[in-house]
């Protein structure tokens, strides 16, 4: 179960990024490429194990930054800051709740490319950055906190059309059946 | 309060980013393009779909429609060959006037056709992927254009694709001359985050009186990029650092956010 998660999960990473590289109507439209591995790594945090946050981390920052003019490596330590502290606290989450979710992916959408930036900073590169990207912010993060919910959804469903059932008991005993009348 | 599988999970990740942040440049970049190297088999999906629509359409085009479009290219062509024939003549004559003056003859520019693969998916770089790569003879700092103008140059050269970073994109600087009679020089910069088809010209003499509508072209300064590739249009100037220098507002030629076929210039 855990490792069929993992698959799914990084399966999941890789579609994004290449998601993210290949369609640009949001940045047609929006002016901003929304990220989804942030609400990804939010569903891992709540999900998985520390393991597969961490891979997801390693894994997902690589395939973003390969395709990207970013040194390779400065997307993993912010997804994994972001997977790391949600995974921390994840008792203390209602990871069911929608309202939860929205919640967790726009945090996590909006730390992870300031994080990201800000890395890229001190390692002096100089991003293009200005008053409009402020807005891109503000899109990278609504539509983080939009897709959050998506991804749940999206890997319950896998879960239940592909992963593993545990067949539910029925309360029937037949050494505990009161049989009534006489034989 | 931390378990010890986080405390491994948070040393094997500071460890592996540590590793990747202190490859050296060559590895690095070598080590980048393998792993994009894993999405080439999605790109060419990804093309195939992209081009299902169009071949949807260009099958239900009435017969009527493609031969008027025939023969609307054939008045091209034979317009487009009567000027390619008196370009060749005014070559011709320029090899001749440079020989007779002793200049060094022009090469002529060969072009290599290039599909636009994929975009940057970071909101802070202006790069895209295209479809050559180093089997195609492609090399780093190639100028890449479209027939409307300059587009960028190539930035790192993998096996079957290369990436091209666009005008705008902070890495991305080139020399610039101004169609005007005082042909100003400057350096074409990143422009906003938000509009990929505004640049900024700057380091213009502080006097120049740049005008909108005026064409601005490539220098040839640098070494990058051949001289009178159609960079953009200015579209407003101001004077900078208490006068010092100009800056102007560039619209470029190409639509950079609609880019799908580019030319790989080899000067």
């Amino acid at each position: 179960m855990n490792l069929f998660n993992s698959i799914l999960i990084l399966a999941g990473a890789f579609l994004a990024v290449f998601g993210e590289a290949v369609f640009s109507l949001p940045r047609h439209w929006l002016g901003a490429q929304v990220d989804l591995l942030p609400a990804l790594t939010v569903y891992a945090a709540l999900n998985a194990d520390i393991a597969t946050v961490s891979l997801l981390a390693v894994v997902g920052g690589s395939w973003f930054d390969s395709l990207s003019a970013n040194p390779l490596g400065v997307s993993i330590l912010p997804l994994f800051a972001v997977g790391f502290l949600v995974f921390f606290r994840r008792d203390l989450i209602l990871r069911d709740m929608p309202f939860a979710q929205i919640v967790l992916g726009a945090a996590a959408s909006a730390a992870a490319p300031l994080l990201t930036v800000l890395l890229l900073l001190t390692g002096g590169q100089q991003p293009l950055l200005g008053w409009g990207s402020l807005w891109q912010w503000l899109v990278m993060t609504a539509g983080g906190a939009v897709a959050t919910p998506v991804i749940f959804g999206l890997f319950d469903w896998c879960h239940h059309a592909l992963g593993y059932q545990r067949r539910s008991e029925t309360t029937f005993r037949p050494d505990r059946e009161i049989l009534r009348g006489r034989k | 309060m931390f378990k010890q599988q986080q405390y491994i999970a948070l040393g094997a990740v500071t460890l592996a980013t540590l590793i990747l942040f202190s490859l050296p440049r060559d590895a690095s970049a070598r080590l980048k393009l393998a792993i994009g190297g894993l999405f080439l088999p999605l790109f060419g999906l990804a093309g195939a779909a992209q081009q299902l629509p169009a071949a949807a359409a260009d099958a239900l085009l009435p017969r009527r429609e493609l031969l008027r479009q025939i023969q609307a290219l054939r008045r091209e062509n034979e317009q487009l060959e009567i000027q390619a024939q008196q370009a060749a003549a005014v070559a011709r004559e320029n090899d001749r006037l440079r020989a007779e003056l002793g200049w060094q003859k022009r090469a002529p520019w060969r072009m290599k056709l290039a599909h636009v693969v994929m975009r940057d998916p970071a909101n802070w770089w202006r790069t895209v992927q295209i479809d050559l790569g180093s089997r195609d003879g492609l090399r780093e700092n190639l100028p890449v254009l479209t027939p409307q103008g300059l587009v960028g140059r190539v930035a790192s050269v993998a096996y079957a694709r290369a990436q091209v970073e666009l005008l705008g994109d902070p890495h991305c600087r080139v020399s610039a001359r101004v169609n005007d009679p005082a042909h100003d020089m400057g350096i074409v910069v990143a422009g906003g985050p938000l509009d990929n088809s505004l640049v900024t010209l700057t380091y213009v003499s502080g006097g120049a009186d740049l005008k909108p509508g005026e064409e601005i072209f490539t220098s040839g300064l640098g070494g990058v990029y051949p001289a009178g590739i159609p960079i953009g249009l200015v579209v407003d100037s101001r004077p900078v650092e208490f006068g010092l220098y100009t800056e102007a507002r560039v619209k470029l030629s190409p639509n950079l956010g609609a880019l799908r076929d580019v030319w790989v210039l080899f000067p």
